[in-house]
């Protein structure tokens, strides 16, 4: 099924009904610049090649697929993890950080502004930074200050300037808030270096191409290794960038099921998850952070606070292609909750000597959710989108 | 009810520039909010836009986004909004319009926000994260229930966008004075005046000019270069919060900041 991208400024990057450009005026000139420079770089032979140089001497491309013998024995079928934790600064962040950061100094913006929830995309923006010579400010909720603190000083070691928010939730959505207010004010010396395949287009589309290139390694991988393509891929979904960059590379492959895997925190029925496609009632499409897509809000559209266990999933959006993909039945979304992705945590950790992150351990949970559902010879890939040593301090006396 | 042309064309007599008030609706409660909104009509408001509350304004700076937290945790929400117009519009006859964000008119139905809007009698909608591009349904609508669509233009846009904005926008244009979110400033750049002169150029609409204008100087000013209103919000709202446990000062306040703002506007404008 081949998933039309219209692309361009005046068609507004949409995915069918889904994505678009909804922001004040002010942010258009710096997005139609983005979309521009973009445009012309992405298969530009100079970036490419240094993007390609930092992607593989300094991140540490490309991430193995391993193969787990263990876990397959217990889960009765056949499992590959996709190691983006392995990546420099410990997540599957960096490839769009790199990517975003290099854009932005060839238009001559030497200052980046990022949010982040769990860190990972703060610590990668500040990685980037200073391996690129550039100022970084990252925006943070103060709860998310609390849970990622080691995270926290990273990107102080690093050299970045870490902006506590206080507004809202004190999460992720406010920290994009606060990133979206600086750059109106900053916008003609600023790039902001957003995290994840949200936001007014080119950033949707934009990000899609710097994480894709997980799952055109993933593809050659696994026929190399296992000699055909995957019955299935599994990626958890919080913005959606990590599932979209291994997902780029099958979506034509009819035989290969998608399966994103969102926070399903506390429960559907509490109101303290992160489930945009799970919760049917407030899950609805609306526009928020400059797109529109599915969102969790009330009958009025004001925007519902979110809770997951996982930081980098505590979102109350989904990146408009995946509303796309899932309208279309090309991927299958579900959620597992805070306890089975902490299960999953422990389980991936002892059977296979991999800690994932928290956000990772989600598309885990789902894998045990498998056994007993899939053929022995069923070949499953799931996606390591992070390490988990940053949520070692948030778990301690939970085990 | 006044419409735009009508107050725009009277002040042009008078020589004067408009008065454009902003608050938020609920802020900080409905019957409150009430008499402030009657307090600042009475005072001498050309116009007033009210706010819908959203939970993630962006492009508003800290005091907005304050009022709208009060506003919403009050109880205030779309249909509200529509009834504290519709009550509003009994007392007074200056114009009306709503300032709120894509996703509350979305949800609502484009539509349905549109012929409510009319219904309760409001003369205008400005969407704060609507671009030009995403607007057809809008204007649709906005065009079908004779309700003006406001559109803002900013010093970054082309001439030509400023064309197109200017074109879509009924009612007035809102110049945005300066990069950034709302809020006060002391001083306002000299951009400001130079944007005032560029947008006029291609549009002779009325331009009323908003973000950071709060006092009596900055209105004369961006009068004297050529705007026809000026839009004062954050510094309004800022004697709403600064108040909220003595009501009495709260309402004297404002009704004394904008008898002075008023005067301002009545500089003899060629």
């Amino acid at each position: 099924m081949a998933i039309e991208v219209i692309f361009d400024m005046k068609s507004l990057g949409k995915f069918g009904r889904f994505g678009g450009v909804f922001v004040p005026e002010t942010l258009i000139p710096a997005l139609e610049e983005l979309e521009a420079a973009f445009t012309k770089l992405k298969d530009d032979k100079k970036f490419k090649f240094e993007l390609n140089d930092l992607l593989t001497n300094y991140a540490g491309r490309q991430t193995p697929l391993t193969f787990c013998g263990n876990l397959s024995k217990k889960l009765g079928f056949k499992i590959y993890l996709k190691r983006e934790d392995l990546l420099h600064s410990g997540a599957h962040k960096i490839n769009n950080a790199l990517g975003q950061a290099l854009l932005a100094r060839h238009i001559g913006k030497n200052r980046l502004i990022a949010e982040t929830g769990a860190g990972q995309h703060g610590v990668a923006v500040a990685t980037a930074a200073a391996r690129l010579g550039m100022k970084a400010d990252v925006y943070m909720g103060t709860t998310d200050i609390e849970r990622q603190k080691l995270n926290v000083l990273r990107m102080k070691l690093l050299g970045a300037n870490v902006v506590p928010v206080e507004s809202g939730s004190k999460t992720l959505k406010d920290a994009i808030n606060e990133a979206l207010r600086d750059w109106t004010a900053n916008v003609e010396d600023t790039h902001y270096l957003l995290g994840s395949v949200l936001g007014p287009h080119p950033f949707p589309t934009m990000i899609r191409h710097f994480q894709s290139v997980i799952g055109e390694e993933a593809r050659k991988q696994i026929i190399e290794l296992g000699g055909r393509l995957p019955s299935m891929i599994v990626a958890c979904v919080g913005g959606g960038s990590n599932a979209i960059g291994i997902f780029s590379s099958f979506i034509e492959d009819k035989e290969v099921q998608l399966v994103g895997v969102e926070a399903g925190g506390k429960g559907i029925k509490t109101k303290e998850h992160a489930a945009r496609f799970a919760d049917s009632k407030n899950g609805r499409v609306g526009v928020i952070h400059g797109t529109k897509t599915y969102v969790l809000q009330d009958k009025y559209g004001q925007i519902q606070n979110t809770s997951s266990i996982a930081a980098g999933l505590d979102y109350c959006a989904v990146g408009p292609e995946h509303s796309l993909l899932r309208d279309v039945k090309r991927v299958v979304y579900t959620y597992a909750t805070d306890s089975e992705a902490f299960d999953a945590f422990k389980l991936l950790s002892k059977e296979e000597g991999i800690i994932p992150a928290l956000e990772s351990a989600h598309a885990v949970a789902h894998l045990i959710k498998l056994s007993g559902k899939l053929k022995k010879d069923d070949v499953v890939i799931v996606n390591i989108s992070g390490r988990g040593d940053k949520d070692l301090e948030q778990i301690e006396g939970m085990i | 009810m006044k419409t735009y042309e009508e107050v725009f064309s009277e002040l042009k007599r008078k020589k004067e520039g408009a008065l454009v008030a902003f608050v938020v609706i609920g802020d900080p409660d409905y019957k409150t909010s009430l008499e402030i909104a009657k307090k600042i009509a009475d005072s001498g408001a050309d116009i007033l836009e009210l706010g819908i509350p959203f939970s993630d304004p962006i492009a508003d700076g800290k005091t907005i986004q304050a009022a709208d937290v009060r506003s919403l945790e009050s109880g205030m929400n779309t249909d509200r909004a529509f009834d504290f117009v519709k009550e509003f519009r009994e007392y007074t006859d200056i114009p009306i319009g709503f300032l709120t964000y894509y996703n509350l008119v979305y949800q609502r139905g484009i539509e349905k926000f549109y012929s409510d809007s009319r219904k309760a009698g409001v003369n205008s909608v400005l969407i704060a994260d609507l671009s030009i591009e995403e607007s057809a349904d809008v204007i649709k609508a906005s065009n079908k229930n004779k309700v003006d669509t406001v559109f803002m233009v900013s010093q970054l846009s082309s001439d030509e966008r400023i064309k197109r904005i200017a074109s879509l926008s009924n009612g007035f244009i809102y110049l945005v004075s300066r990069l950034g979110v709302t809020g006060t400033r002391d001083d306002l750049s000299s951009s400001t005046f130079s944007s005032i002169k560029r947008v006029r150029k291609f549009t002779s609409k009325p331009l009323c000019i908003g973000f950071g204008i709060s006092t009596l100087s900055h209105v004369k000013d961006v009068l004297k270069a050529g705007a026809d209103g000026a839009i004062v919000g954050s510094a309004i709202v800022d004697l709403i919060g600064k108040n909220t446990k003595n009501k009495v000062k709260m309402i004297e306040s404002i009704q004394d900041y904008i008898k002075n703002l008023k005067d301002a506007t009545k500089i003899r404008k060629k």
